[in-house]
This record gives C-alpha cells, sequence and structure tokens, in this order.
C-alpha cells in the first residue's frame, strides 16, 4: 500500500499547480500499480518520451506546458523525430514534422537540457553510484544501472517527464537492493579471448543476454577488466531492446559488487550459444560479394571514440554506398574541438544528430537491404522501416561501404 | 486474474509469447508488425491483447496513448507479469481525459490454458 508524505498529498491536489499536480499522480498511480509502498527522491531524470509518435504524445506535452509545468531536477532530452542540425535529412511530411518539432519544443519549455541523444552518458549526464535518478530509454537505463551503479527502474515514455517535475518515483524495481543482486551467474571462461576481443562480440553477448535473462539480473565472470565503455554501450543496448534487460554486473568491470542472489541459476557460456545469437541479428542471409545499400551506425549515438575509430579504417577512401553515422550534439562539439570536423565533412559520411534512422524517416527511398554493427539497429530496422539488416563488425561496415558488396569476415564466428 | 488498472472490457484474445508496443506495433494504424511473432500484419484493436513477456522499449506506453487517443486501443491488455510501462499510457490517456482500457495479470503458466482467439471478459 502506497504511502505518500503529506508535502507529496498536498502536491497531488494541486499545491505546487496543476502540472506538477498531474506528474505526481501519474508517478503515484505508476507506483500503486507497482506495489511500491514509498515515492523515492531522485537526483536527475532523462527523459525519452520527447519523440514523435503520433500527436497524443504533443498535446501531454504541450498540457505540462500550459499548466505552468517546470522540471524539479536536472533532465536531459533523449532523441527527437528530427535532425535540428541537418535540414532536409529526416522526410517526415509537413503536418507531422511540424507536431514533432512542437513536441520537442514543449520539453525544452518545461526547462529540460536539449541534449537529443540516447547516449546522456556520454553527454556529461552522469549520476553517481548509488544516487536515485528516474530514465527513460532501455539502453540509458541499462548503462545507468549497469555502468554507473546509479539507479532507475526501466521507465517508460511519460513517467520520465512526470518524475522530472515532482523530483519523485516509484520505490521499487532496480531502486531497491534486493533487486539488483544476481539471479543469474554466467561463466564466460570457456569463450576465445580473441573473440571476447573483438568490438563485434559486445552486442552479441546482449542480444544473449537479452534473449536468455527472462527477467533475471546476469552477473558476468570470466571477462578481463579494461573493456572500454562503447562496448558495454553497446552490449547494454542490445541486451535491453531483445530482452527486458535493465541491468548486469561484470565482475571487475562494473562498479557494483555483483551480489547473487542464493537461489540464482548458472549458464556456462558456450562459443555456440553466441553463433546462435549472431544469427538472430541478421534477418536475411547474404553471401560475401552481394550488393548492400547502406551502412548505418550509432545506436547507441556515436562517440567521439567511435568516429575515430571508423575515420581509422575507412582511410580517407571513397564511399560506394550511404553510410549514415547517428550521433549527439555533443559529439560534434567534441569532433569540432579536435579538430576533425573538416576531416568528417570530406569523409562522405552522412551525419544524423538529435535523432536516428529507426525512428523517424531517414534512409533513401528503395533502400532494402542495410548492415549495422548495432545489436539495437539489428533488432529495430526491420519492424520500423522494412529493411532487411544484416549485423557485422564495425571493420565490416567500412569495409563494405566502400566496396558497395557484402565484405565481412567470418573467421572470428567459426 | 489480478487487475492492474480498472475497467471492464470483452474481446477475443490475441495470444503473444512477447511484445514490444513500439516496434511491435504501428501507432496509426494498431497493426502488429514484428515479423518474428505470430499474427504479424493484424490489428490489435478491439482485441484483448496477451502478452507473456512485455520486453523492450520505453516509447512502448507513447505507442499505446497514441493507440488510445487515436482509437486503435485494444480492448483490454492481459500481461504475464506487472510491467511499468505499458500501465502508463493507460494512465495518461486517463489524466488527459481520453478513453482507457483494463490492465491485468495472468501468470504465463494460466495464459498456456486460454485458447487464443477465445472470448475473454476482463475487469
Amino acid at each position: 500500500m502506497l504511502q505518500l508524505s503529506l508535502a507529496e498529498r498536498a502536491t497531488t491536489e494541486g499545491a505546487d499547480g496543476p502540472a506538477r499536480a498531474m506528474a505526481l499522480r501519474i508517478v503515484a498511480d505508476t507506483a500503486r500499480m507497482l506495489g511500491a509502498a514509498r515515492l523515492v527522491p531522485i537526483a536527475s531524470a532523462h527523459i525519452d518520451g520527447c519523440l514523435y509518435h503520433g500527436d497524443s504524445g504533443t498535446l501531454f506535452a504541450e498540457r505540462l506546458v500550459a499548466d505552468g509545468g517546470a522540471i524539479a531536477v536536472p533532465t536531459t532530452l533523449n532523441v527527437g523525430a528530427l535532425d535540428l542540425l541537418h535540414a532536409g535529412r529526416v522526410r517526415l511530411e509537413p503536418a507531422r514534422a511540424a507536431m514533432a518539432r512542437r513536441q520537442m519544443d514543449a520539453y525544452r519549455a518545461l526547462g529540460c537540457r536539449p541534449t537529443w541523444t540516447c547516449a546522456p552518458y556520454q553527454a556529461g549526464h552522469r549520476p553517481a553510484l548509488g544516487q536515485h535518478v528516474a530514465w527513460g530509454e532501455s539502453n540509458a537505463v541499462v548503462f545507468c544501472n549497469s555502468v554507473l551503479g546509479a539507479r532507475t527502474e526501466r521507465y517508460g515514455d511519460f513517467l520520465d517527464i512526470c518524475a522530472a517535475l515532482s523530483g519523485r518515483a516509484p520505490e521499487t524495481g532496480l531502486h531497491l537492493d534486493d533487486n539488483r543482486r544476481a539471479t543469474l551467474a554466467v561463466d564466460c571462461s570457456a569463450l576465445d579471448d580473441r573473440l571476447v576481443n573483438e568490438e563485434a562480440f559486445w552486442p552479441v553477448l546482449g542480444a544473449w543476454l537479452g534473449s536468455a535473462a527472462n527477467g533475471r539480473v546476469a552477473a558476468f565472470a570470466g571477462l578481463r577488466d579494461g573493456i572500454d565503455e562503447d562496448r558495454l554501450k553497446a552490449m547494454g543496448a542490445a541486451a535491453a531492446s531483445s530482452g527486458a534487460v535493465g541491468l548486469f554486473h561484470i565482475a571487475g568491470v562494473t562498479p557494483e559488487d555483483p551480489r547473487l542472489a542464493p537461489d540464482h541459476d548458472s549458464i556456462r557460456l558456450t562459443g555456440e550459444m553466441l553463433h546462435d545469437a549472431r544469427d538472430r541479428l541478421s534477418t536475411t542471409k547474404v553471401r560475401a560479394g552481394e550488393a548492400i545499400d547502406a551502412v548505418a551506425v550509432g545506436s547507441p549515438h556515436f562517440s567521439l571514440e567511435e568516429f575515430c575509430r571508423l575515420f581509422a579504417l575507412l582511410r580517407g577512401r571513397k564511399l560506394a554506398i550511404p553510410f549514415y553515422v547517428c550521433t549527439g550534439r555533443h559529439t560534434l562539439d567534441a569532433l569540432q574541438a579536435a579538430g576533425l570536423s573538416q576531416g568528417l565533412a570530406d569523409s562522405g559520411l552522412t551525419v544524423i544528430a538529435d535523432t536516428c534512422i529507426v525512428v523517424t524517416p531517414i534512409l533513401a527511398p528503395g533502400t532494402g537491404l542495410l548492415l549495422t554493427n548495432s545489436g539495437k539497429f539489428a533488432h529495430y530496422v526491420r519492424p520500423n522501416t522494412g529493411c532487411d539488416v544484416l549485423y557485422g563488425s564495425l571493420s565490416d561496415c567500412a569495409e563494405t561501404a566502400v566496396a558497395g558488396r557484402l565484405v565481412r569476415d567470418e573467421a572470428l564466428w567459426r | 486474474m489480478t487487475p492492474l488498472l480498472p475497467g471492464r472490457a470483452e474481446g477475443r484474445v490475441l495470444k503473444l509469447p512477447r511484445l514490444s508496443l513500439w516496434g511491435g506495433v504501428d501507432p496509426a494504424t494498431g497493426r502488429l508488425t514484428d515479423p518474428t511473432l505470430p499474427h504479424v500484419g493484424e490489428s490489435v484493436g478491439g482485441r484483448v491483447l496477451m502478452i507473456a513477456e512485455p520486453v523492450g522499449s520505453s516509447s512502448s506506453s507513447a505507442i499505446l496513448l497514441e493507440l488510445l487517443h487515436a482509437g486503435n486501443a485494444p480492448a483490454a491488455i492481459v500481461l504475464g507479469r506487472a510491467d511499468a510501462i505499458v500501465g502508463l499510457g493507460i494512465l495518461v490517456a486517463r489524466e488527459m481525459g481520453w478513453p482507457t482500457i483494463p490492465l491485468a495479470i495472468i501468470p504465463p503458466r494460466d495464459q498456456a490454458r486460454i485458447t487464443d482467439g477465445a472470448v475473454l471478459a476482463v475487469r
């Protein structure tokens, strides 16, 4: 039975204005639905609800603005449906584009930072170990919980902004110690080191986790330290999109002590299990040398380090097919500060900022087969764009874009 | 059956082993779009949508709100376990004064005894 404080009860009845009242009522009703005993004060929020899916989301955000809503904690924004930096990239029909713009404007008017990125944790929004926050966007949630060790449940659109306006979240799920204990021990010691050292291994590990977790929190053992953040980002995104994963632990890597629940399950991971997970990241079978229409990377949004790796792989070569790179404006600023803006302009890459290819129409008409290194794109390209998708490494993406035909290093996966 | 959000509805059951509403349902039409799932191409409108394992995106609440606002929503939703994301679309619709639907829990074990296409009352 949910207990609200006197101040919280007054807020729901309008003491702090109608917007905060509606926001806290929605937070409290969600808490009741989940069986929470209390609400927990939060330190920050990340909002996924600024993406246009139809007029209802715009009307909701504008209601909060009209009712005098303002955020109570520092808040960043996930992608919108428009690329505000590159006019013409998004082919949304004018009426829908106008509603999408109104929705983005409404979230700014509530006081949120216009970061427009699904990787807010690489745009300076990094809550501390143990801090309670309310984040939307499934990859951001799993990164926040796992890599930063802050605490958020997997919040849906609208609860995120309601938590930001009210400064409260339901005290349930991954906010609570007991639910953060590992219930699935995954032994990785049998995996080939060469495979584990490959960047392309991590989205596949995530996809395997998403399909195997079944609501359990995994603790991985037998993976060496020194895994870079972009790999953990890719793993989490793949896990969250293929299953309801909100938290994982890696012994010696992630900051929280991966305590095992007494009744945990155990799995010894093998190469074969990962081969199956890799195969599920492609929607069709294509032989090396066959034509590919486009390459897309950057889900979650590409970082400065990922751009540098891609530039090194391309070595200034001309691209034969469109190569979409989705990123945040924080990374474009970092590229400029590093003196790499001209190199980016000369590279022939199609940069998408503030949004990405699976949430709004961007891909050129006639694109039927796409190669990606992202486990999240691999999951959502087919349902959201109708294109078939193949999964490969960043190196495969670079070589394929130069050749215009599939070049994929299969040796690793034999 | 454990009610999560109140309401009364009846409809033919549309069973899915798992579903992310975002990426799985076209918000403009209510049609199922995930090619890896049964019933792809069918509309969720007016059905009792029974999902054993709700998965994936935090945008699923936005898809449900859009379905409710545009009149393409299921008659009711039944989940295998409580999920913070699906119910939110219904809560926000209620606050906005738009139509709402009941949400209930039936554990996957009990869902297995309900036939796809059978008429089910949710309250």
